[in-house]
């Protein structure tokens, strides 16, 4: 098993590996549909449109929960499962309250009258953001599975690799969406 | 931090003895469902990409033969057609919407389900973990899920066929706004729901294969195999697996907006539309913004394709000229150039849609730099052959096929990348021709090169060397006649993707040369029987492979049992000591990878 590896042990685990590919191809999903935004803007009739206020809250919530899932990932390799698990499921809800706000503020803008019909520039926010509330909330539900774990198994099983995996991908749905939000709020 | 690492590999440690144990239970309890069907063993997934691209290629290629008869032949009528395909050819004349629907489909299916699932899925399943030492791939699980989103992919497209309004009929670009609105044509409706999806599932199943080929080169290569000790295959697998997962995003990207025009009344690509006199309350979008979104993939996708047979062609070259490759380095280097290219020139398939002309200056430049890398690897590939004490395997002779392809196609593109000339000759046959040879036929040259090469590892028989010839002559020969003459058509300006041409003074002149062609189609339709047949008989009843190391290769591969189990080494995974390309070497016909460099041995 040894010679599979080959030396194996300066290596990162694979699937961190793999989830590190995953994101590079995320991004350019992400940059394709920014740089569409950016060729339409600056065409003919394109009508800019606010980003609502809550957008300050999402952002506040979401830099919080990085910063409590990397706290999980210091508590877990110091063995302290009680806090390990608190803090999981801190930056699980935090998730949640972030896919609130998001769902506010895209209701306040619905009301305002930018609709699909009336607004393209309404249309490609609408489009960007949820989809990247969809990204969040695949990881809030891999959150969840991982304080569920915790919970059932009855063996020790103090690896770090689900939480460090869990870990990169929320620090990267997190600066994924920093960066949708300045990039709103400057080309808007 | 110390403590955080060593808990890490411990992790690591665990969770691979956890599989390996896994494995070896597995083993001994191989259903049939386990072993063939559900299987993670990247050998058989390979022969399941295989063999649905086969099905795929005599779907797609049989579609080809049937929209050529009308081209050939517009007035004639064939019962047998109507017999065949009902209401899309009444009273034996295929009707228009049938023939867009199968020129979509046609265009679709070759280019995703055979020349991308069926080459890059089957050679870099089958040959990533063998030729760099690995039991497997990094994640077994994800590579067997890549080819189920693969099948699934096919019955939805499959089942685009049967539905009443036929399946999508606007081109395999799927431009809006024939993509967008329904009410634009037939295909429109239901089908172009279809393959959409079809092209989602198909995107997944791409991504999760490419993600597993990356991690595996990079980080499950056996002891000694550095990168530049791989052979050129791994090489254009990785490049070709880099391409894709950074730019079928981009195409999803473009579909997901797509979906909102179709679906959700967004405007995103459309503006100023009128259907049957009716105003389109849609305003503000751009047909324009899909084709960048499009084409961004649509031009590594040609790369895509190509590259894995590129690197198949450089080892056959080099095994059956027994030669080392003409600098190695230069190809690695060349791939890269090509794959770094291939992200900056997507434009040049938008010249004539009102691109600013200046933009396109720069589209031209970047353009034309890819003769530079293609051609260093056009002489590399000469320069190997170049007094090689060759052997004319089939195999063999599909690679030098592919060579020549490559060549002839490749001049032309340096035409199309001229901005001012595209004026002329785009959307023309000249296109078709350009495309056909260069990335279709080459690309399917390089697929029928491994197939004919590796088959003896795959299924531990050879295939049958008399019919391989009559194939590879007919089809090279028959390559040729139905491409090479549309160069003509297309600089005379007859134009692509029309149903008929003799009402047009102009392309009068062309009827018997169309009839020609056309005929030469079937011919090479039928002549991939010959291939197809053989294929299948000799799974089970072609010679059998006695010795290890039939072609006398110095890959790993040939290191493995003749019927290598899941796992492929019995024992530990070979030793690395040298590149992949030591032929006719100190007296030595051939250096295994796994021969330990001599004291006295020169250097390469
Ligand atoms: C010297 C290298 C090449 C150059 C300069 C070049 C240039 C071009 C240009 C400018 C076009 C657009 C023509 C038009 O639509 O008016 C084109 C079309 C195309 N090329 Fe190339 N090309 C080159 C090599 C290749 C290769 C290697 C492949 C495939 C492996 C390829 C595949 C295609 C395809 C598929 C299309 C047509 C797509 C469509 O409209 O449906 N080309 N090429
Ligand atoms: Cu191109």
């Amino acid at each position: 098993m040894e010679m599979v590896m080959g030396n194996s042990s300066r290596k990162m685990h694979p699937h961190k590996f793999l989830l590190w590919i995953a994101i590079g191809s995320l991004t350019m999903m992400f940059a394709g549909l920014t740089s569409a935004y950016i060729v339409k803007s600056n065409q003919a009739g394109w009508q800019p449109v606010k980003v609502p206020s809550i957008f300050y809250l999402s952002t506040v919530v979401i830099v919080a929960s990085s910063i409590t899932i990397w706290l999980a990932q210091k508590a877990i390799v110091a063995k302290q499962m009680v806090k390990y698990r608190l803090l999981v499921s801190v930056t699980a809800v935090l998730g949640v309250i972030f896919l609130f706000t998001q769902f506010a503020g895209f209701s306040e803008m619905w009301q305002q009258k930018i609709t699909f019909k009336e607004s393209i520039a309404g249309s490609f926010f609408y489009v960007i953001a949820g989809l990247h509330a969809l990204h969040v909330l695949g990881g809030v539900i891999a959150l969840f599975v991982l304080v569920l774990r915790v919970f059932s198994t009855r063996t020790k099983f103090y690896s770090s690799t689900p939480v460090e995996t869990a870990g990169l991908y929320w620090h990267f749905v997190d600066i994924l969406w920093i960066y949708l939000f300045i990039f709103f709020l400057l080309v808007s | 931090m110390s403590e955080v690492t060593h808990i890490h590999e411990h992790a690591v440690g665990v969770s691979h003895e956890a599989h390996h144990e896994g494995h070896h239970h597995h083993e001994h309890h191989d259903s049939f469902l386990s072993k063939y069907v559900f299987s993670q063993d990247h050998k058989v997934i390979a022969k399941q990409f295989l063999i649905t691209g086969i099905f795929w290629a005599v779907i797609g290629g049989f579609f080809s033969v049937v929209f050529r008869l009308q081209i050939g032949f517009p007035d004639a009528k064939f019962p047998w057609l109507e017999t065949l395909l009902g209401e899309w050819a009444k009273g034996g004349q295929l009707q228009p919407e049938a023939y867009y629907a199968l020129v979509t489909i046609h265009g679709t299916v070759l280019v995703f389900f055979v020349l991308t699932a069926g080459l890059s899925g089957t050679f870099s399943n089958f040959l990533i973990p063998l030729q760099i030492g690995a039991r497997d791939m990094a994640s077994p699980f994800l590579n067997m899920l890549s080819y189920w989103f693969f099948f699934v992919a096919g019955i939805v497209m499959l089942s685009s066929l049967f539905v009443q309004t036929g399946p999508f009929s606007g081109g395999w670009t799927a431009y809006p706004p024939l993509s967008a609105l329904g009410d634009a044509s037939p295909g429109s409706k239901i089908g172009m729901d279809m393959w959409m999806i079809s092209m989602a599932l198909f995107i997944v199943s791409s991504l999760l294969g490419g993600l597993n080929y990356i991690a595996t080169i990079l980080n499950m290569r056996t002891k000694g195999m550095s990168m530049t000790r791989l052979p050129l295959t791994i090489w254009a697998f990785f490049f070709t697996a880099v391409l894709g997962v950074l730019s079928f995003p981009v195409l999803l990207s473009g579909v997901i907006l797509l979906i909102f025009d179709r679906h959700f009344g967004t405007s995103f690509y459309l503006s100023d539309i009128f259907i049957n006199g009716q105003a389109l309350p849609n305003e503000g979008g751009s047909a324009i913004l899909y084709q960048h979104l499009f084409w961004f993939l649509g031009h590594p996708e040609v790369y895509i394709i190509l590259l894995p047979a590129m690197g198949m062609v450089s080892e056959i070259l080099s095994v059956n000229s027994r030669k080392p490759i003409f600098g190695y380095m230069a190809m690695v280097g060349s791939m890269f150039a090509i794959a770094i290219l291939a992200f900056l020139v997507w434009a040049h398939h938008m010249f004539v849609t009102g691109l600013n002309p200046f933009l396109g200056a720069f589209f031209v430049l970047l353009t034309l730099l890819i003769a530079v890398p293609s051609a260093i690897k056009v002489f590399n590939w000469l320069t190997t052959l170049w007094k090689g004490n060759i052997r004319f395997t089939p195999g063999m002779l599909f690679a030098i096929g592919f060579v020549s392809l490559f060549i002839s196609g490749g001049l032309t593109g340096i035409f199309l990348g001229n901005s001012a000339l595209d004026i002329q000759l785009h959307d023309t046959y000249f296109v078709i021709a350009h495309f056909h040879i260069v990335m279709g036929v080459a690309s399917m040259f390089g697929m029928l090169a491994g197939i004919y090469h590796w088959y003896p590892k795959m299924f531990g028989r050879y295939l049958n060397n008399s019919l391989g010839y009559i194939h590879f002559w007919i089809t090279m020969v028959g390559a040729y006649v139905i491409f090479w003459p549309m160069h003509y058509e297309g600089l005379a300006g007859m134009p692509r993707r029309y149903y008929k041409y003799d009402i047009w003074e102009s392309f009068k002149q062309f009827g018997t040369l169309n009839q020609i062609i056309s005929i030469a189609a079937i011919i090479v339709f039928l002549a991939q029987f010959l291939f197809i047949i053989n294929f299948f008989y000799s799974i089970w009843k072609g010679r059998k492979v006695t010795t290890k190391n039939p072609w006398g290769a110095n890959t790993l591969e040939w290191t493995t049992p003749i019927n290598p189990g899941h796992g492929n080494w019995d024992g530990e995974i070979p030793e690395v000591h040298r590149w992949a390309y030591d032929y006719s070497k100190d007296g030595h016909e051939f250096i295994s990878q796994t021969t330990p460099v001599g004291d006295n041995e020169s250097k390469h």
